[in-house]
């Protein structure tokens, strides 16, 4: 039996144009989704479960409109569904003090999270949250096999290692092979009537401010050409003008 | 402003040239850096020593740095550097031993900085839709992403001393997989060839890799032909759900641009679009954009660069 922890958090849709107003990111009229390599933890988090028995507690930090997330976790099968109530911006430091609690309270024995998270692109809350709780950790794993241990497939230098995994610890996911699962009607209804346990937390004052959020630079228009004989001049530029070649 | 100090980036047994760049960034951000080389043999980091803008070098010896292992790395640098401000590479590795290291010395980290501009820190959000600029009001761990900041100047000679560390691993490797192919990683690479959909079968990817081979290139693809292919690997995927990539050039052939796919490229310095649809949204980006098939592009393109290379 394991008490299995999924770490899920609501980004805009990967499609959505991002808009700035008054040097900050604007998300109001942008449709939110649960971060893609989320997904992929906890369908990584159903497998464990059902290869041990036990449950899973999704978790997620955000504020009341961040209960969707939840929802849909819930939809695909997680057991339990957590909200740290935080609706202000987060260093590393709060954000993985927050979570490193919960988990302790909830007592999980191991955690999933996403590679990054598709707002963020970090990389940093797993790391950070098993260091917290000075768990072992491995990142950016492409897949994982549950028997009497827990072994994964996670880059290293120069390829992939297969790595054994003692718990408790903080598994990060990558898209790797990983097919995630869809909601069926059941989950969808039970989903619905899913009650959100909500945890209030009071965040620690930041080292960090943000100083503004700009649009990226645009790039000089490029040069085009009609017809692949062109790629003989390309080529020239690439050498001569670029200097790539 | 504080103690600046620098993970050094070891590639292949050796210091990897981007150590330089980290030393310009560690330079921006007001200070001299120590720098620390975890090692297994001390040599290696004399290479090191000769990097201008630094104050000294600390070779950080012991058999835990054979592979990586988040923990112990991160206990063992964590014991040898002093309180600072810590510069590390934005490499899937570096930027997990730096969220490590911040969560162990309970300050913030902020990864893939692209810009330090008057102290603040400069890093792409939202994959790279937008950007932000932060103040560090303290110390902080940063992660910086290669191919971006000068690399400072060699022909410095700084002291050396080395250290002893241990340490308990935490994750035991039980094998090595050998990659599915021999060719460079497109994480690894300089240059970037990449096929998508438009390619229409896994076996047109040869022609791919044949450019690949004359330019010393990886080959890269879009998510529709991992998905769709089974040859293509996983781990060839560039964008949202695969690799960021930062190369000098990237050469898109039949890819549309889909936001999620620009989302791990846009950021190359330069960008090669082939495609037979003139409206598709990778011309946008493109500084090179060749209107046609790939079938009449690649044959003329390969020749080119073959003439050029001998
Ligand atoms: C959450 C999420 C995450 C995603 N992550 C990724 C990701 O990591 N990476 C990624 O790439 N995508 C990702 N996608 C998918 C993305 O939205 C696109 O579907 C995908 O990038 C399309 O791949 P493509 O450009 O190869 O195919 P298409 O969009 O089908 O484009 C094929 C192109 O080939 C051209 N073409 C056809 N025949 C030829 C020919 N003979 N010669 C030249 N050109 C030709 C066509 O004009 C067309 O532009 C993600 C999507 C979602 C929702
Ligand atoms: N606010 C949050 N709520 C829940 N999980 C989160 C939150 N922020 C980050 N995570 C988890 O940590 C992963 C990495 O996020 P990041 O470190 O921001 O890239 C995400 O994919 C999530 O699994």
């Amino acid at each position: 039996m394991a008490n299995i922890a999924v770490l899920v958090k609501q980004v805009p849709d990967t499609n959505a144009r991002i808009v700035i107003s008054d040097d900050r990111v604007d998300l109001s009229a942008v449709k939110m989704v649960m971060s893609p390599y989320d997904e992929f933890a906890v369908e990584t988090a159903l497998q464990h479960r059902a290869a041990s028995g036990g449950e899973v507690t999704a978790i997620t930090v955000g504020g009341a409109s961040a209960d969707k997330v939840l929802k849909d976790a819930k939809a695909i099968g997680v057991d339990h569904i957590v909200r740290i109530d935080c609706d202000s911006y987060l260093d590393s430091n709060s954000l993985q003090s927050m979570i490193s609690s919960v988990i302790s309270e909830i007592g999980a024995d191991v955690v999933y999270c996403g590679k990054a998270a598709a707002d963020t692109g970090a990389g940093s809350t797993g790391p950070g949250v098993a260091e917290r709780l000075g768990w072992a950790s491995v990142s950016n794993i492409i897949s994982a096999t549950f028997s009497d241990t827990i072994s994964v497939v996670a880059p290293v230098q120069g390829g992939n290692a297969r790595i054994s995994v003692v718990l408790p610890a903080v598994i990060s996911c990558d898209k790797g092979n990983i097919k995630v699962r869809k909601p069926n009607v059941k989950g969808i209804m039970q989903a619905k009537k899913a009650q959100v346990d909500v945890k209030s937390a009071n965040p620690s004052s930041s080292s960090i401010s943000i100083i503004s959020h700009s649009l990226p630079p645009s790039k000089p228009a490029g040069k085009t050409y009609e017809g692949g004989a062109a790629a003989a001049e390309v080529a020239q530029l690439l050498r001569d003008e670029a200097n790539v070649i | 402003m504080s103690q600046t100090i620098v993970i050094a980036e070891i590639a292949k047994g050796a210091i990897h040239p981007t150590t330089a760049e980290l030393v310009t960034a560690a330079n921006a951000l007001g200070s001299a850096p120590i720098v620390i080389v975890p090692c297994t043999d001390s040599t290696i980091a004399d290479t090191a020593a000769s990097i201008q803008g630094i104050s000294k070098v600390i070779a950080l010896k012991s058999d835990i740095f054979a592979t990586y292992d988040a923990s112990s790395w991160a206990t063992a640098i964590d014991t040898i550097a002093p309180s600072g401000t810590i510069i590390a590479s934005a490499n899937p590795q570096s930027k997990d031993l730096a969220a490590r290291l911040a969560a162990r010395r309970n300050i913030p980290v902020v990864q893939d900085v692209v810009a330090i501009e008057g102290g603040n820190l400069v890093s792409p959000i939202y994959s790279g839709k937008a950007m932000q600029t932060v103040s560090l009001g303290g110390d902080a761990v940063v992660s910086v992403r290669a191919n971006i900041f000068t690399a400072s100047a060699q022909g410095a000679s700084a002291d050396v001393s080395v250290v002893d560390a241990t340490g308990d691993v935490a994750t035991a490797v039980e094998e090595f997989l050998a990659r599915a192919s021999t060719r460079l990683d497109v994480a690894e690479a300089n240059i970037i060839i990449s096929g998508g959909r438009g390619m229409g079968s896994p076996d047109n990817f040869s022609h791919l890799e044949k450019i690949a081979d004359t330019i010393g290139a990886a080959v890269g693809a879009s998510r529709a032909a991992v998905d769709t292919w089974e040859p293509i690997s996983h781990s060839m995927q560039v964008g949202q759900t695969g690799k960021t990539v930062n190369p000098n050039l990237y050469i898109a052939v039949g890819i549309s641009g889909a936001i999620q796919h620009l989302a791990g490229m846009r950021s190359s310095k330069y960008i090669v679009a082939i495609n037979k649809d003139a409206d598709a949204p990778i011309f946008q980006h493109a500084d090179y954009g060749i209107v046609a098939t790939w079938e009449e592009t690649l044959p003329v393109l390969q020749a080119s660069l073959s003439a050029m290379m001998n």
